[in-house]
């Protein structure tokens, strides 16, 4: 056994053991930046030795600048669109890189198998471990990408989301064509070589792209984390199928902790919003909310002025803010902290209350804040804040709409029924900024508008927040 | 019987890797399962670097490829996985900066 192959398998297990402790490292506050960095360091460790010691796993000369031409594209490209991009589009940014790692994998299937067939190592006999690894890699991988993307589509706003009760039918329809196909492909007899099976290939392929898009097209865009944090740990098991086809134990490591943890991940996060993952694919958001609609006609808004707002705000004791979606898109985090930071002057005591999935992410409100310099102290998780809402005296609600929504707690109709909200509706007042009467990302009726205590403030949420702290000013 | 023999011969050729996979699940659902809600996304974008692996994959698909399709999409496929791999870091890390200790 040469050198070579010792220090790149050695890598490999650095590689392996940087990404175990860099995620354990993830789930803490504090070690979360190092343990990316060290996950980064050990994945840039694994592709140098890669690259370096070409011979060793049989990689071609003429080919190795290629290689290294379409690294530096990457790289690029890669890190340009994830430096330009502005922090609330993080999301749909996370489902997008999801994306490239599942047509990754789903390439190298489609690259490996026709290479494979060809070799003198193929015997004809379709029915191995190396075929079963290479048609997963494939089919995981292509919905993982299509998945991501359309999930990246709805996130970014250029989709809206489409339900019809024919669809998961199609889907499951397609599944079962998927698995079937599997089977039927590794029991063919006398395959000569890969023009035998390649139309099967193919059309596996563009199988697994549809069931892809139609797997996440109807799933309601409040479920998307969910869903971005499922097809992440698909990904992760494309990778792991890759892992298999090349005896690589970096890629096999590397693939199926991402697949678990991602499992475990997304388990976590429907438990945060008390709903089952099954129900999160079915989309229950689609079918039920009917209770809501019948009572519509005499339900009055009431708006309030500036003014009186700024006056309400400013002989308070203590206010909440609730930051939502709409905080996030009219980028107005900074004007908040400003706002906060001339009631306390006054003597009021502000604080922000963080609803576990506010936004479009979980987290996604903490880091928001935090890039405007709001102290940590100050971010009060949803259950602590419900418990001090009777005390407070004036709530305003920013850009929020489903995480307010009392329907969770007393409409056992509605779609949202359950999932654990904000109380807004015990606080003395209630203030909503809001650009328009439209829906929440769940797509219905919000009550807690109508509500006596409510006060309207239409507008954009910078503009609105920042004409409230000129009143406050001068008060 | 005729069906078990070849599960079985699986089990026994493939013994290392099947102990590895059972052993990732488990390590996998250990070291997150006290994550805090607050670091749930900056973890799914870490775990999505981790899983940006598969383009060592790419990279040795592409030094054998020979014909021109197969340079093309291995070509595409490590630029993809890059783009995984760098993407999914840069994002992660700016995400994590948000948390740092401000001084006062």
């Amino acid at each position: 056994m040469s050198l070579e192959i010792g220090i790149l398998e050695l890598s490999y297990l650095i590689a392996s053991i940087a990404f175990i402790i860099g995620l354990k490292r993830l789930s803490h506050p504090e070690k979360a930046r190092s343990g990316n960095i060290l996950a980064s360091v050990g994945m840039g460790l694994a592709i140098v030795c890669t690259i370096v010691f070409h011979d060793s796993v049989g990689i071609e000369n003429k080919n190795l600048w290629l290689i290294i031409g379409a690294i530096v594209v990457g790289l690029i490209a890669g890190w340009y669109i994830a430096m330009k991009a502005a922090m609330t589009d993080m999301p749909q940014l996370v489902s997008f890189y999801n994306g490239m790692g599942g047509i990754c994998a789903a390439l190298i299937s489609l690259i490996e198998l026709p290479h494979y067939m060809h070799t003198n190592s193929f015997t004809g006999d379709l029915n191995t471990g190396f075929m079963l690894a290479v048609l997963l890699g494939l089919i995981i991988g292509s919905v993982s990408f299509s998945g991501s993307i359309v999930a990246w589509a709805k996130l970014d706003g250029r989709l809206g989301d489409v339900r019809s009760q024919a669809m998961s039918i199609v889907n499951l329809g397609i599944l079962l064509a998927l698995l079937g196909a599997i089977f039927y492909i590794m029991q063919m007899n006398d395959v000569k070589g890969f023009e035998d099976i390649s139309m099967y290939i193919y059309l596996l392929f563009g199988a697994a792209i549809i069931y892809g898009i139609l797997f996440v097209l109807p799933i309601g865009g409040a479920d998307m984390p969910v869903v971005i944090s499922l097809l992440n740990s698909f990904t992760g098991l494309a990778a792991a199928m890759g892992g298999f086809l090349y005896d690589n134990l970096a890629m096999l490591t590397g693939g199926i902790l991402v697949g678990s943890a991602g499992t475990i991940l997304t388990i976590l996060m429907c438990e945060a919003m008390n709903r089952s993952l099954l129900n999160v694919i079915i989309g229950a958001f689609g079918g039920g909310g009917s209770s809501t609609k019948g009572q519509d006609g005499d339900k009055i808004v009431k708006e309030i002025t500036l003014t009186d707002a700024g006056i309400s705000l400013s002989y308070s004791s203590k206010v909440y803010i609730v930051p939502g979606y709409g905080l996030a898109v009219a980028q107005a985090q900074q004007i908040c902290k400003d706002l906060t930071k001339l009631l306390e002057d006054k003597g009021v005591e502000v604080k922000f209350a963080i609803h576990p999935v506010a936004g479009r992410m979980p987290g996604h409100m903490n880091v928001l804040l935090a890039e405007a310099d709001v102290s940590y102290d100050r971010l009060v998780a949803m259950e602590d804040a419900n418990s001090e809402m009777a005390s407070t005296d004036v709530i305003i609600i920013v850009g929020a709409n489903d995480v307010v929504n009392p329907a969770a707690y007393d409409d056992p109709g509605s779609p949202i029924y359950g999932m654990p909200v904000i109380q807004a509706l015990d606080a003395q007042n209630v203030i909503v900024i809001k650009r328009s009467m439209s829906f929440g990302y769940a797509g219905i009726d919000n009550n807690l508008f109508y509500h006596d205590k409510t006060r309207m403030l239409f507008g954009d949420a910078k503009e609105v927040l920042n004409s409230l702290s000129s009143e406050v000013k001068m008060n | 019987m005729e069906f078990i023999q070849p599960v079985l011969d699986y089990v026994v050729m493939n013994k290392e890797f099947l102990f590895m996979i059972i052993l990732s699940i488990f390590l996998g659902v250990e070291v997150i399962s006290n994550v805090p809600a607050v670091l749930h996304t900056p973890l799914m974008s870490g775990a999505n670097m981790i899983h940006g692996v598969v383009i060592v994959g790419a990279i040795i698909v592409m030094g054998s490829a020979e014909s021109t399709s197969a340079l093309v999409l291995g070509f595409l496929a490590v630029v993809f996985g890059t783009l995984n791999v760098v993407g999914g870091a840069v994002v992660t890390d700016r995400m994590l900066e948000m948390f740092k200790k401000k001084k006062k």
